[in-house]
């Protein structure tokens, strides 16, 4: 049998060696802290705490407002300066609770559980207490996706250890140094479907991963570790779910729909902590890496921590970099300020030295249909970007637009240099705002 | 903060392929089927070539700068139109020809319809479509005077396709097959070896600049109307004329660098398929059936036309829209 995979996808520089052997680092931050109430898709969080309050780590600070809602918890001790719109890092401003850290580090109480001795609901219950989301990206609350229609439906339960994006080690170190949480991770979620199969997905860039990873799960007969060709977006939801299980979902399915959970290794490793230990999602794993950071390093953040110290906790800058990106390279956002808080989400910061883009000369499109032949999602994206720019919506659905998962394979491979990636994608958002529309 | 940082859309990073790059590719690809032309041919050959790759350069510069376009010399499309005419030109043209035909190839052809990447007719194939209709006699006399094989050969023959057409295949009397891999025979400059072509098609695939789609569905669809002919007209099957249709005439160069022409074929995977088969049936249709010994110029012209709808046919379905559901 061949290795997993999917048709499509790019070999872009991995840049992976320039933090892969560096362990995992705690850096304790020191200013104030920025805690923006929406670090998952769905409704806002609502504050619990004013001006004035004091706080201790991994207190609740906002309360989830709705069903796809998640509560928000202090990272540190300190007390609360005020609740005010601040930068964040996808460029816009959010209302955010802003702590000043005391540097105690003082933490409230954890009410830890025997999982084994938990019903789902109360499971459910724990995770969303504990303010999981998706720690791939989407940030999606973790409890609503644990909750499909009809759970008994569900076959699959895979922990997306791809890390295809290039740079990014943050998943990679954390299996490595904490493999048994990941399984642990994975057994609760699979208490919660009784007939699925829990595969650990890795990319076999990752060989020690999967070796360790294999020696774990050798006597859990639910659990089986699936080794992946490595190829980006071989960790994109629906490339994944395809390459596993030969099912494919569009735009408009969800993975419950073909019996499948997907849940990122960092998202995982937080379930664990939410439902046995009782923690909330106070830290995460970043990779601040890039060939402009003085020594790449993979950090175990605070959330709200501040992104400039993390960068200066790494060393600092070589240059005056000409780009910094707050994810990877293929889907990350581009920074302007570098004060911006970590959130759930962040995964990485990239410092460059040299920005690709902005010095390629875009040339005319000359139909080499090199884009077509990466394009995971089987549209043509030449031609998607034409009608985009055009501002031709109606042609644009027509020819399968939304089916576009923004993996920026097609930018990157194109010969011309014509940001295809970046025309789609600000289509796909103005047919989505009409749709909203109507 | 002082610091200035550049934003943009996600992906931060691009692959190392340019167009110019591409381009410079297909001339390197093209190199040993010139100085096999070269060779064979002789000293008016290499003026040719150098002749009409200059004079695409200068239209392509002249109507970019007349025209006030940015200046798309740089990207080396227009060495490749030069280049590729060159190579359809019989050796001892006059020069003025190619001159004329590099004119037609770069305003006409291309720079009218909008420029790289918008013409819908390949440009250098369109130009010598346009000599041949306008000057039948020259662009049709293949004589050699000077060849530096020293092999001199002042007969005004007929080409090894046009012989083949009048006559068959006859053992003795026919170019041998060998002769016809080779290219120790009559025709343009750069079409007379099928060795040398082969040799660049290898560069070509071996950099991913293009694919097998196109080419074998062309050459494979032909061979089997040419088969079919064989069989139908009661010829019976002759390995040495099936090979001299695909080593003669301008099938190889047809095949492997017009055909495969990024602007004027399909774009959709299926549609490269049904292009090649469409080439295929229609070169068979021009050479076999049809008045003329050679097919192939007319038939990739004509098959460009049909790309618009190939692809309206042949359109992708998405991922998720239509594979196996669970």
């Amino acid at each position: 049998m061949g290795k997993l995979t999917f048709k499509g996808g790019v070999h872009p520089y991995d840049g992976k060696e320039l933090s892969k052997n560096s362990p995992i680092e705690k850096y304790l931050p020191k200013g104030e802290m920025v805690y923006p109430l929406s670090q998952h898709i769905g409704a806002p969080s609502v504050p619990c705490v004013k001006k004035g309050d004091h706080v201790l780590a991994g207190q609740k600070i906002a309360d989830a407002n709705g069903f796809v809602s998640v509560p928000l918890h202090a990272s540190v001790s300190g007390t609360v300066k005020g609740i005010e719109r601040r930068l964040t890092a996808t460029g816009t401003m959010a209302e955010s609770i802003i702590i000043e850290n005391d540097q105690q580090y003082e933490e409230t109480e954890f009410y830890s559980a025997d999982p084994e001795s938990l019903s789902a609901n109360e499971i459910l219950e724990r995770i969303r207490e504990g303010g999981v989301v998706g720690m791939g990206g989407a940030g999606f609350p973790t409890h609503v996706k644990l909750a499909p229609k009809d759970p008994a439906a569900i076959e699959y339960v895979l922990v997306n250890g791809a890390e295809c994006e290039p740079y990014l080690t943050s998943d990679y170190r954390r299996m490595l140094e904490e493999p048994e949480k990941v399984v642990a991770g994975l057994e609760i979620i699979l208490r919660l479907f009784d007939r699925a199969k829990g595969y650990i997905c890795i990319e076999d860039n990752k060989p020690d991963c999967i070796a360790k990873m294999k020696e774990l799960v050798k006597d859990r007969p639910r659990i089986e570790v699936k080794e992946l060709m490595t190829k980006y977006p071989q960790g994109g939801e629906r490339t994944l779910i395809y390459a596993v299980t030969g099912r494919e979902i569009n735009s408009t399915m969800l993975p419950a729909d073909v019996g499948c959970v997907v849940d990122n290794v960092d998202t995982v490793t937080a379930i664990y902590h939410a439902v046995a230990l009782g923690r909330p999602v106070i830290s995460r794993i970043i990779t601040v890496t890039g060939d402009d950071v003085v020594s790449p390093k993979n950090f175990t953040v605070l959330t709200g921590t501040c992104m400039q110290e993390l960068i200066q906790a790494a060393g600092g800058l070589k240059t005056e970099a000409a780009k910094i990106v707050s994810g990877g390279p293929m889907m990350g956002f581009a920074l302007y300020d570098l004060n911006v808080p970590c959130v759930k989400t962040t995964s990485a910061f990239l410092c460059m030295e040299h920005d690709p883009v902005s010095e390629a000369t875009v040339t005319a499109c000359i139909n080499c249909g090199r884009c077509v032949k990466v394009c995971p999602g089987r549209v043509l994206p030449s031609r998607l970007a034409t009608l985009a720019e055009r501002g031709d919506m109606e042609g644009f659905e027509k020819m399968n637009g939304m089916e576009c998962c923004e993996c920026g394979c097609c930018s990157y491979v194109c010969p011309a240099k014509r940001p295809l990636t970046q025309s789609i994608k600000s289509m796909r958002k103005m047919v989505l705002a009409s749709r909203r529309k109507k | 903060m002082e610091q200035k940082l550049n934003v943009s859309s996600n992906p931060h990073v691009r692959d190392r392929m340019t167009t110019s790059r591409i381009m410079l590719m297909v001339v390197l690809a093209l190199m040993p089927a010139t100085l096999f032309g070269i060779w064979n041919f002789g000293f008016h050959a290499f003026l040719v070539v150098v002749v009409t790759v200059l004079s695409s350069v200068a239209f392509e510069w002249i109507y970019d700068h007349f025209m006030h376009k940015p200046n798309t010399v740089k990207d080396f499309s227009a060495v490749v139109t030069g280049l590729l005419l060159a190579l359809n030109m019989p050796p001892q043209i006059p020069l003025w020809m190619p001159v004329l035909g590099s004119a037609f190839a770069i305003i006409v052809v291309k720079q009218l319809f909008g420029g790289l990447g918008q013409n819908f007719m390949n440009p250098a194939l369109g130009a010598r479509c346009f000599l041949m209709i306008s000057f039948a006699a020259r662009m049709t006399d293949f004589s050699v005077s000077d060849s530096f094989r020293g092999v001199v050969d002042t007969v005004t023959g007929a080409t090894p396709l046009a012989a083949l057409k009048s006559q068959g295949f006859v053992e003795g009397v026919s170019v041998p097959v060998k002769n016809l891999f080779l290219g120790n025979i009559q025709g343009t400059i750069g079409e007379t070896s099928a060795l040398a072509i082969l040799i660049g098609a290898v560069i070509l695939l071996a950099f991913k600049i293009i694919d097998f789609k196109i080419p074998l569905t062309y050459i494979g669809s032909f061979a089997v109307f040419v088969i079919c002919y064989m069989l139908g007209t009661g010829m019976g099957f002759d390995v040495n004329y099936l090979l001299s249709h695909l080593f003669g005439g301008g099938l190889m160069l047809g095949a492997w660098f017009m055909a495969t022409d990024y602007v004027t074929s399909p774009i959709t995977p299926k549609g490269q398929l049904v292009y090649g088969v469409c080439l295929g049936i229609v070169t068979g249709v021009f050479r076999l059936l049809g008045g003329s010994a050679e097919g192939v110029s007319y038939a990739i012209i004509f098959c460009n036309l049909l790309v618009p709808l190939i692809e309206r046919a042949t359109y992708p379905v998405a991922f998720g829209k239509g594979g196996k559901k669970a």
